[in-house]
C-alpha cells in the first residue's frame, strides 16, 4: 500500500511511499474522502516518496479543492531534493505549504 | 439454454452403421445430415456447415484422418468439433485420429449415453467459442472504429497544435508523440508587428484530456496574436478558458515568448516547466530561464500573475525551449536523462549543432528502451527581420465598401493605460476600412509605435537612452513600473480622421499625451540605423506614412497616410 492516511483529531496525515503516479490516484482519493467532515487540515508526508509526476500534482490541486480551494490548509512535508524540485519547478509554494 | 437444434454430419461408408447413428442424432432432436466417404464429408461440410461431425476413420476415397484435415483447414477461425467413430482399440491409432484435427473420439458400437453426452459437451463448448468470437468480432470492430476516429481527430489536432508559423527559418522544432494524440503543444504566430509569438505547453496526461484542452489555447493564441493582443492578455485569456474548463488536477505546463525583431527583445512568461536555456551569441554563455509561475488553468483570473521576464536578444542569440519529456527519458537502468546532462550539452559543441547534439544526444542515453514521455524541443535563433521577411496576416472578410468618412476620438485614462492594451480595438475600427487592410502590418507598427512614444516617452517621462546598454535596458524597466505606480491624470488621446479624397483616401491620426513634451526642432527624420530601436521611433514612423508633425510643445503628433483606391481585379 503506497498510501497510508491517519487522523489525529482534526489532522489528516497522508504518507505517500514510493512513486507518486497515476497508480495512486484511488487511493490517495479515498484517503481524504473517507477520512470524515472534520478534518480541517491535512499533512502530506512525503518521506518515503521517491518521484512525483504531473498526475501527481494534479492529485494534490483535487486535495487542494476537496480542503476548501483558497481557504485550504494543506501542508506538504519531508520532500526529498527530486520531489521538492518538481513542486519548485510548478511554483506549488504558491498553492502549499512546502517544508 | 436455448434448445436450438444442432446440425450433425455423419459420415461412414457403411450404411446401416450410418443409419443407425443418424437415428440416433435424430433423436436427441438434431438434424442430420449424411455422407458415405472422406470426399462427400468434405463437400458436405461445405454445403451444410454442420456444427458437429461425426466421422468415421476408414472410409474409401478419402479417409477420416485426412478429411479431418481438410475440413479444419476449410473451418479456419470457426470451431467445428469432429468426433471421430472407430472400432480401433490401440492407444496409437487413436492418438493419431487427435493428432489429424478430431477432437475426441467414440468406440464403435455405440453407447448413446456416452454419445449424447459429447454432443451436450461440444454444444457448450461451440455456444462458449461463438459468443467468445462475436464479443472479438465487437471489440475489433469498436477498435478499429476508434482507430479511425483518432486518426482523423489527429489530423485535426496536429493542424491546430502543432501548426502557425513553426516552419520560419529560425525555428527548429521537433515533437515525438508518445500516444496518437501527443500531450505537448507548439504554437508559433506572428502579430501584425512582425514579432514572433511562441507557446510550448505540457499538458497533464496524453490523450484526449489533452487534446480537448489544447484546442481552445490553440484558438485563442492565434486569434489573439493575429488581432495584436499582447502577451499578458492573452495569457490571462488563456488561463481563465482552460481553468473554466478543465477539470481540478488537469492543466497546462507552458511558456510563452514573444521575441521582437525590432526592439531585440525577448519576452519570456513561464509557469510549471524546467529551466530553459538562452545561449548569448557574445559571451558564449548559456543562462538559464526558470519559470515563476504556476501553470495555466491552476489559478483564477484575480490571482494569476501575468509578470514577464525580458531578456536583450541580439542576432545570433537563441533560446531553447522543452518539455519535461527530454528531462525525464530513461535509460534501460531507468536513469533519468536530468537536467546536467542536457545542460552540459551546451559545454561541450558549438552553437549551430545544439539542437541536433541534445537529440542525438537523448536517443543514444534512451537507447533501446524507448521513451514514456511526450517530447518536444524547439530553438528560437534571433535573426535579422529581413530573414524572415514581412508578416502576411489574413484579414480577408468579404466585405468590399467600408466606412470611408469618419472621425473618432478615443482617450484613455490613469488605470486604463496602466492595465489595457489599445491597439486591438483600434486596428479593428481601422481594418473594417478596406484600404486598410491591405497595410494592417504597417498600420499596426505605426499605431504601436505612435502610442509607446506617447505612453512611455511622454506620459511616463522614460528616456529611451537608457536602452542602449544591457544595464540601462534592466534600469529602463525598473523605471517603468515605478512610473507607473505613480500615474496621476495621465492621459492619452487619439483622434482618427477618415475622409474620401478624389482618388482615394486619406487618414489622419493626432495623438496627444499628458506629459510635458519635448524639443522637436532637431528632430533627425533620416533612417539612421542607430535610431531606428530606439530614440521615439520616429525615424520608423516617418517611413510608414506620407508626413510627420510635431506640434505644440511636442505633447501632440500628427500623422497622415493617403492612398488610390486601386480597381479590383
Amino acid at each position: 500500500m503506497p498510501i497510508k492516511a491517519s487522523v489525529k483529531g482534526h489532522e489528516l496525515t497522508v504518507a505517500v511511499e514510493g512513486r507518486f503516479d497515476f497508480s495512486a490516484h484511488q487511493e490517495f482519493r479515498d484517503a481524504y474522502e473517507e477520512a470524515g467532515a472534520s478534518v480541517s487540515k491535512y499533512n502530506i508526508d512525503m518521506s518515503k516518496a521517491t518521484y512525483l509526476d504531473s498526475s501527481a500534482l494534479g492529485m494534490l490541486l483535487l486535495l487542494r479543492d476537496h480542503a476548501g480551494g483558497e481557504s485550504a490548509n494543506v501542508r506538504i512535508m519531508n520532500c526529498n531534493a527530486d520531489v521538492k524540485k518538481i513542486l519548485t519547478i510548478s511554483n506549488f509554494e504558491q498553492l502549499f505549504t512546502i517544508d | 439454454m436455448d434448445a436450438r437444434p444442432l446440425t450433425i454430419l455423419v459420415a461412414d461408408d457403411n450404411q446401416s452403421d450410418r443409419m443407425i447413428l443418424c437415428a440416433i442424432v435424430k433423436k436427441m432432436g438434431h438434424k442430420v445430415c449424411e455422407a458415405a466417404d472422406g470426399n462427400e464429408a468434405v463437400d458436405q461440410y461445405l454445403q451444410q456447415k454442420p456444427d458437429i461431425i461425426l466421422l468415421d476413420v476408414i472410409m474409401p476415397n478419402l479417409n477420416g484422418q485426412q478429411a479431418a484435415k481438410a475440413i479444419k483447414t476449410l473451418a479456419g477461425e470457426d470451431m467445428v468439433p469432429i468426433i471421430f467413430l472407430t472400432s480401433l482399440q490401440e492407444a496409437s491409432d487413436l492418438a493419431a485420429c487427435l493428432e489429424s484435427g478430431g477432437d475426441d473420439f467414440i468406440s464403435k458400437p455405440y453407447n448413446k449415453i456416452i454419445l449424447q453426452a459429447k454432443i451436450n459437451a461440444f454444444e457448450r463448448m461451440l455456444k462458449m467459442h461463438n459468443t467468445l468470437q462475436d464479443q472479438r468480432d465487437v471489440i475489433r470492430e469498436n477498435n478499429d472504429h476508434m482507430r479511425h476516429e483518432q486518426q482523423v481527430a489527429k489530423a485535426v489536432y496536429d493542424n491546430v497544435a502543432h501548426s502557425g508559423c513553426l516552419d520560419l527559418p529560425n525555428i527548429k522544432h521537433m515533437l515525438s508523440p508518445f500516444s496518437i494524440f501527443n500531450g505537448d503543444v507548439l504554437l508559433a504566430a506572428r502579430k501584425p508587428s512582425g514579432s514572433i509569438h511562441i507557446l510550448l505547453g505540457d499538458f497533464t496526461g496524453h490523450g484526449l484530456p489533452a487534446a480537448i484542452g489544447a484546442m481552445p489555447l490553440a484558438e485563442i493564441f492565434y486569434g489573439m496574436t493575429a488581432k495584436g493582443f499582447l502577451m499578458e492578455d492573452i495569457l490571462r485569456e488563456i488561463n481563465l478558458k482552460l481553468k473554466k474548463i478543465l477539470p481540478v488536477g488537469y492543466f497546462c505546463c507552458t511558456c510563452m515568448a514573444s521575441l521582437s525583431f525590432r526592439r531585440h527583445e525577448l519576452e519570456v512568461w513561464m509557469g510549471g516547466l524546467p529551466d530553459f536555456g538562452l545561449y548569448r551569441q557574445e559571451t558564449g554563455d548559456v543562462e538559464r530561464v526558470k519559470s515563476s509561475h504556476l501553470p495555466l488553468g491552476v489559478l483564477s483570473t484575480q490571482a494569476f500573475d501575468t509578470q514577464t521576464q525580458t531578456f536583450d536578444f541580439v542576432p545570433g542569440d537563441k533560446f531553447y525551449m522543452w518539455s519535461d519529456g527530454i528531462i525525464e527519458s530513461r535509460n534501460a537502468q531507468s536513469e533519468l536523462f536530468g537536467e546536467e546532462r542536457l545542460f552540459s550539452v551546451f559545454n561541450h559543441y558549438d552553437s549551430d549543432e545544439y539542437f541536433d547534439k541534445i537529440l542525438s544526444e537523448v536517443n543514444q542515453f534512451v537507447g533501446e528502451s524507448g521513451r514514456d514521455d511526450d517530447t518536444t524541443l524547439l530553438e528560437l535563433s534571433m535573426v535579422d527581420e529581413s530573414v524572415i521577411g514581412k508578416v502576411d496576416i489574413d484579414l480577408s472578410s468579404g466585405a468590399i465598401t467600408g466606412p470611408a468618412n469618419w472621425n473618432m476620438t478615443y482617450t484613455l485614462r490613469d488605470d486604463t493605460l496602466r492595465t489595457f492594451n489599445p491597439l486591438p480595438v483600434m486596428l479593428n475600427i481601422l481594418n473594417d476600412v478596406p484600404a486598410m487592410r491591405n497595410i494592417s502590418g504597417q498600420l499596426y507598427t505605426l499605431m504601436a509605435e505612435l502610442f509607446s512614444n506617447a505612453f512611455e516617452h511622454g506620459v511616463l517621462g522614460l528616456s529611451s537612452d537608457l536602452k542602449q546598454t544591457a544595464d540601462g535596458f534592466a534600469e529602463y524597466y525598473r523605471l517603468r513600473s515605478k512610473a507607473l505606480e505613480g500615474l496621476n491624470n495621465a492621459f492619452v488621446k487619439f483622434e482618427f480622421d477618415l475622409s474620401p479624397t478624389y482618388s482615394g483616401g486619406r487618414l489622419t491620426i493626432l495623438v496627444e499625451d499628458s506629459g510635458k513634451g519635448f524639443d522637436y526642432t532637431n528632430i533627425n527624420t533620416q533612417s539612421d540605423q542607430n535610431f531606428a530601436y530606439s530614440g521615439r521611433g520616429i525615424p520608423l514612423i516617418y517611413s510608414l506614412c506620407d508626413s510627420l508633425t510635431y506640434l505644440d510643445k511636442g505633447n501632440k503628433v500628427k500623422v497622415c497616410l493617403s492612398w488610390q483606391t486601386q480597381s479590383e481585379e
